[in-house]
């Protein structure tokens, strides 16, 4: 932004300093504005963290874990995008299933290991299920999927609330203790299967804790994916979405791709709350998944992505810088303001990632004018 | 062609030629009226059904709402006060949404900003402790510049957003309420000097999240407050919505309700016309802006408390859930459709926890099932708004 | 009063060094009905938009030449200054907004205004809209084009006709409009709305406004029109009063195409390919591609030929092939070696091995942001399952893309093709429009077709370019025996290489004729008549 200017005071007679510009705005445009400025905070924090003497290997671990808790999420907005409906806003469908999964398996008596694969299993195939009716509905707003998906997800998420209270559950680990009705706001999951991912094969280093397991899984599915897309299938709903009417002249059916990537990104939506919930310890329900879709789709957007375009790279690169982001601001911050800052910078770095991405690359579907 | 998806002609080729022919000798006002009376004289239910479709939110929504008084087993006079407090206190806020819609900005999800503006005019004469009415009018008078720059911005952005306005203005809303945090968490205190330390966090630094606007509560209600029957009627307040509605009715007769109309129906055609798209679209934002932080200020001097972080969150949802509620839609809302669905929305809020009760014994499930409701109608006429728009321009296609 | 409205001297204008219009001379006189003609790209719009100071015109180097309007010399900076120094413009497309009634459209942001106390402090838009002027002045608009509807009716529900009427109305109530300009005006009209429509112009004329009415239909212009103005390539080939004895129908069309053709000697084949060996039948089709729709034609495709569609735009020779290709909604049928392809599913119509290039490259022939081996390849792996290979144990496997065969597949099409770029992996953006054609006939070619439809194949391209791509074409035609659909907007082009020409005019077959066919035939078959018939009976207008 500032290149412009500068560019303007420079005596153009100075080739060393033009052919420097020159290395800095192509360095610009290869890594991205976003990547770039969210990279810059997370290594000045870094830097700040090292000068304020702050254990590196807390604030490393920290990221690392985040960033597994939390990556199935962001990776459900790849074939999201991929397929044309974009960032998948109406992600609480997906953890919804995945909530319905856990609450099932542990209702059930499933734990430990069994207790979540069980889970991810459920809460997958109810998620492709839901997902493909998403889909279905998404084909009938083209053009307006962002906005109709975030309230169908709000309201997804408002009507099981209501479902959360009247549903027959019995294990009193899942009701609440003193007779109240229905599931519990929170559910801890330290006697069935918090950690299993975490601690499965998890060692140390240096005072750095890498949880095997956990990353496994994350790059076991991303792995999948990237094998999906080689597949006809994969190709041709990449197709579909980057360019529809190619796609349909090719003879694809285009609608049909849409309602495949809705249920591939739901179903990993499932699957993702599951580990994040493994990670974290505790279910949450009721209006816990109001909000997740947001810093799920600026993850993507920040590693990269476009409304249009996405990569599983963008995906696993975004939620690094995302995650490490606000791992390393919590105690930075307290450190030098002295207040839990963390909030507000997800608030404002999420939101305005995602602002930046709507205005720029104007002529949308919708645009007119 | 008929089969191949088009949109139906109104008449076939002929038959149009024929009457086309007609229409230039005598006048196309006669054939058409011909053709009306016959359709009245011939099929008066069909008018009856028309009704009955275009009204169909409302009329459902009456017809919940009835069922949902019954459930709940309030008496009418307890309803009633409830409601008139209910509808003096957030008419306001649903009016302003009315403009942007005119303007084909669609629902002004970034109405939270407008408020957020009022509530820093709140906090700055809860801080001052200046009372009564000359309280209020100094809240608005700190809260208009505020507005107008936001405003300015919401357009600005919106202008770089076409055709994503909605999603734009939700997601300008959650960021600048990151913003807004930033500067009463953070901001008070060390860059913004602060005299009132009450208000203020044990460090000295940001505001506490309750602030009771001991000042102005009530100012508004209490000043024109008039009983009918066994109902307390804040008149005042009441009226302020009234002359609003009228003003916004007035707003169509001018050169600027005009444009903002045109541009609302077709921005490319407005702009060849020489209609300045952009300055209007910004115009329109700033005014429902502005119209948002008077919403905010008249909401909670009748709450009488401001939680900073938390009062101005769900302002745009239940305002646009109301607004929808009596029948407007994307691109279409009146004053008359504002005040009806304040009313019938904030009945069914009223009532939802008790029919809760008594029909399931969890006021809890009522409470979800007003949120529900207010979600549902949003996503529901969304993407009714986009089915039509898709139909639309199926058939300019033609 | 002055001599002439409007004078324009030598005007002459290049775009990216190819000339457009060259040293064209126009004059128009108060009152006078002036009909220009030509071909597409004969410089007709062209000329309009340096008339109205289009920001096209400007930002691509502006124009040379003297314009002198009323007598004084000007050049308009922009449509506005256009506007309001007295020239009006019907637009092809309607400039209406559907929800606001006739009379608010009529004056839509020209409203008489009423002043109020608020306007005198915030600003002119506070003002009033002075309702009763506004039905007023639309009602004396309305008379003066001769439609007799109530002004407050929505322009949503009006026939289709009736809004090109509110439109002329509007420029109508303009005050001191001068000159006014129709640009098609009579291309979406039925028969009985162009008689109105040309009645309306007579009576705008005859109050001594000047009138530009540019249209296909040469009957209508010879009809309507006092004075008439040939364009071909750019030029000025002809300007004639309507009333001269060389102005006839035969005439004007002769002078619209005429130009010399010549045909490079192609190689013969050994047997010419004849109506006993038809390869494509297709019958009674009819295509919904909005601007090309094609209203049930008839045609039967040789084998081995390479079969030239043509006519002017949007008289729906393009929608043919989209509508085959299954790529915009069609009915009727299409007969291949006897099996019927199902239409509207354009994976049906690759497997009875047709293959598609289609006019807009840009957007549906080409991925711009993927590579040109990707660009290559995708298709046939979607439709053919080409270019696979199988990862896994036995059969416990799945079917991935093969990176190896389509590397050696698109190297091979570069090379055999010369397309230009560093090699397989540049993506198609950065390649030229001539290169990026020929990776279009490579995905083509992957596909292995037995016909292929090609729709304006070289719209884009530079000189030199164009001839390469015709002459691949040709090349596909007579080595591999492929049959080709060729579908252009330059008559020159079809007449140099195909072996016969359809021409469409209306959505409608309106004759099929010998590349060496006259001049004449081809300019009258372009303007929808059939010459034989024309001499002695006059065919009604399509629709």
């Amino acid at each position: 932004m500032n290149l412009h200017g500068d560019r303007q005071q420079v005596d153009p007679g100075n080739p060393m300093l033009r052919t420097g510009l020159r290395m800095i705005s192509r360095i610009l445009n290869a890594v991205g504005l976003p990547r770039l400025i969210v990279g810059g905070f997370v290594v000045a924090l870094f830097v700040l963290g090292r000068i304020m003497d702050l254990p590196l290997q807390n604030l490393l671990t920290n990221s690392i874990s985040r960033f597994g808790m939390n990556a199935v999420m962001v990776l459900a907005m790849v074939p999201a995008i991929q397929c044309g409906i974009g960032p998948n806003f109406g992600l609480p469908i997906g953890l919804l299933a995945g909530l319905i999964g856990m609450v099932s398996a542990l209702e059930l008596g499933f734990s430990g290991f069994q207790g979540l694969m069980l889970s991810m299993a459920m809460g997958a195939g109810l998620g492709a299920l839901l997902g493909i009716g998403y889909g279905l509905f998404l084909n009938r707003v083209k053009g307006q999927e962002m906005m109709v998906g975030t309230y169908a997800g709000f309201a997804a998420v408002s009507l099981m609330c209501i479902s959360w209270l009247m549903l027959p559950f019995k294990n009193p680990e899942l009701i609440w203790v003193l007779g109240g009705k229905g599931l519990r706001m929170t559910i801890s999951l330290s006697d069935s299967f918090g950690h299993v991912l975490d601690k499965l094969l998890s060692f140390k280093i240096g005072g750095l804790v890498i949880p095997t397991g956990l990353l496994g899984v994350v790059f076991a599915l991303a792995a999948a994916y990237k094998l999906f897309e080689m597949t006809k299938l994969g190709m041709a709903m990449n197709l579909a979405g980057q360019n529809e009417r190619f796609a349909r002249a090719a003879g694809i059916d285009c609608d049909r791709m849409r309602v495949v990537g809705s249920g591939i990104s739901t179903a990993l939506g499932a699957i993702g709350i599951v580990v994040y919930a493994q990670s974290y310890g505790f279910i949450q329900l009721y209006t816990a998944p109001l909000l997740m879709a947001f810093p799920a789709v600026a993850s993507v957007l920040i590693g990269g992505a476009t409304p249009k375009e996405a990569s599983v790279s963008n995906a696993l690169i975004g939620t690094l810088l995302f995650q490490s982001l606000l791992a390393t601001t919590v105690p930075v911050a307290q450190s030098v303001i002295g207040g839990d800052i963390s909030e507000i910078v997800r608030l404002i770095v999420s939101n305005g990632m995602v602002l930046y991405a709507l205005t720029r690359g104007r002529g949308g579907d919708a645009a007119d004018g | 062609m008929q089969p191949m998806g088009k949109a139906p002609m109104p008449m076939d080729k002929d038959r149009e030629c024929e009457v086309l022919g007609q229409g230039f000798k005598r006048g196309l006002k006669d054939s058409l009226k011909y053709d009306l009376g016959n359709a009245l004289r011939n099929d008066l239910s069909n008018a009856m059904r028309n009704f009955l479709v275009q009204n169909i939110v409302p009329i459902t929504f009456v017809i919940v709402c009835l069922l949902a008084v019954r459930w709940s087993g309030k008496p009418l006079a307890f309803l009633l006060q409830e409601v008139v407090f209910r509808l003096s206190r957030n008419s306001f806020l649903v009016l302003s949404l009315v403009v942007p819609v005119m303007a084909g900005l669609g629902l002004n999800f970034g109405l939270v900003i407008g408020a957020m503006a009022g509530q820093a005019g709140l906090i700055f004469v809860a801080a001052k402790q200046i009372p009564g009415i000359l309280g209020l009018l100094t809240a608005c008078l700190v809260a208009l510049p505020l507005a107008l720059g936001l405003g300015y911005m919401i357009g600005k952005i919106m202008n770089m957003a076409k055709g994503r306005e909605m999603i734009a203005g939700m997601i300008l809303g959650f960021f600048m309420n990151g913003v807004y945090q930033l500067v009463f968490l953070f901001g008070i205190g060390t860059v913004i000097p602060f005299s009132n330390k009450d208000m203020m966090l044990p460090s000295g630094i940001g505001l506490r999240n309750t602030v009771e606007l001991v000042s102005v509560k009530w100012v508004l209600d209490e000043l024109l407050m008039v009983r009918i029957g066994s109902v307390r009627v804040p008149l005042a307040t009441l009226g302020l919505s009234a002359v609003l509605g009228a003003l916004i009715t007035w707003l169509y007769r001018t050169k600027l309700g005009q444009d903002i109309r045109a541009i609302g129906q077709d921005m490319r055609v407005s702009q060849v016309a020489g209609i300045q798209v952009d300055r209007t679209r910004i115009v329109a934002m700033m005014i429902s802006t502005v119209l948002g932080a008077f919403g905010q200020i008249i909401f909670l001097q009748d709450i009488g408390t401001l939680n900073v972080y938390d009062s101005h969150g769900q302002i745009a949802t239940f305002a646009i859930a109301a607004i929808l509620v009596g029948g407007a839609t994307v691109s279409r809302a009146t004053v008359g459709q504002a005040l009806l669905g304040t009313f019938l929305f904030h009945l069914l809020f009223i009532v939802s926890p008790y029919a809760g009760q008594n029909l399931l014994g969890s006021a809890q499930v009522g409470e979800y099932f007003r949120v529900f409701v207010a979600y549902g109608i949003i996503a529901v006429s969304l993407a009714l708004h986009s089915m039509q728009q898709a139909r639309a321009q199926a058939g300019l296609k033609r | 009063m002055c001599g002439y409205v409007l004078e324009m001297y030598g005007i002459t204008k290049d775009y990216y060094g190819n000339r457009v219009l060259n040293d064209v001379i126009l004059k128009v006189r108060p009152g006078e009905i002036h009909g220009i003609v030509g071909e597409n790209g004969a410089g007709k719009s062209t000329l309009m938009n340096i008339l109205f100071g289009m920001p096209v015109i400007y930002n691509t180097g502006g124009f040379q030449g003297k314009i002198r309007f009323c007598g004084v010399e000007t050049a308009f900076a922009s449509p506005r200054q256009a506007l309001e120094s007295g020239i009006g413009m019907v637009h092809q497309e309607f400039m209406l907004i559907p929800g606001f009634t006739v009379a608010e459209n009529i004056k839509l942001n020209r409203e008489p205004l009423k002043s109020t106390w608020l306007a005198k402090l915030a600003g002119g838009r506070m003002n009033r809209l002075d309702w009763p002027k506004i039905i007023s002045d639309s009602k004396a608009a309305l008379n003066t084009v001769g439609l007799g509807i109530d002004e407050m009716l929505p322009v949503a529900g009006l026939p289709v006709g009736y809004m090109q009427f509110v439109e002329i109305a509007r420029e109508v109530d303009k005050q001191g409009v001068k000159l006014l300009v129709f640009d098609e005006p009579t291309a979406l009209l039925t028969e009985a709305e162009s008689e109105q429509l040309m009645s309306s112009v007579r009576k705008i004329s005859d109050s001594g406004v000047a009138v530009i009415f540019i249209s296909h239909r040469l009957d209508e212009v010879l009809r309507l029109c006092d004075k008439i103005t040939v364009m071909r390539d750019g030029e000025v080939v002809a300007s004639m009063g309507a009333s001269d004895p060389g102005a006839t129908i035969h005439r004007i069309a002769e002078l619209m195409v005429g130009r010399e053709v010549v045909r490079p000697s192609y190689p013969k084949r050994t047997t010419d390919p004849g109506d006993d060996d038809i390869i494509l039948s297709i019958q009674d089709l009819m295509v919904d591609m909005p601007g090309e729709e094609v209203h049930g034609i008839t045609l039967s495709v040789r084998r081995g030929e390479i079969l030239g569609i043509g006519g002017l735009a949007g008289q729906g020779k393009i929608g043919i092939s989209n509508g085959v290709m299954g790529v915009y909604p069609a009915q009727g049928r299409v007969i291949k070696d006897g099996t019927e392809i199902p239409l509207n599913n354009p994976a049906e119509a690759y497997r009875q091995k047709l293959a598609f290039l289609s006019e807009d490259r840009k957007n549906v022939g080409l991925i711009l942001d993927r590579s040109v081996e990707n660009n290559i390849t995708v298709a046939a792996t979607l439709v053919k399952s080409m270019f696979q290979k199988t990862l896994g144990i036995g059969r416990m496997g799945i079917r991935i893309r093969d990176k190896k065969s389509a590397r050696k597949f698109s190297e091979e099409m570069i090379r055999d093709l010369d397309i230009r770029c560093t090699g397989p992996s540049q993506l198609v953006r950065r390649l030229s429009g001539g290169n990026q054609q020929k990776v279009c006939i490579a995905r083509a070619l992957a596909l292995e077709p037995e016909i292929l439809l090609v729709s304006e194949p070289t719209r884009g391209i530079d000189v030199g370019a164009k001839q390469r791509i015709l002459d691949l074409l040709v090349n596909l035609n007579r080595e591999k025996g492929m049959t080709i659909i060729l579908t252009s907007s330059e008559l020159a082009e079809l007449r140099q290489v195909c072996d016969r020409i359809a021409v469409i005019y209306g959505g409608r077959l309106v004759d099929i004729l010998s590349p060496d066919d006259s001049n004449a035939r081809f300019g009258m078959a372009m303007s929808g008549r059939r010459a034989e018939a024309s001499e002695l009976t006059r065919r009604p207008t399509a629709s």
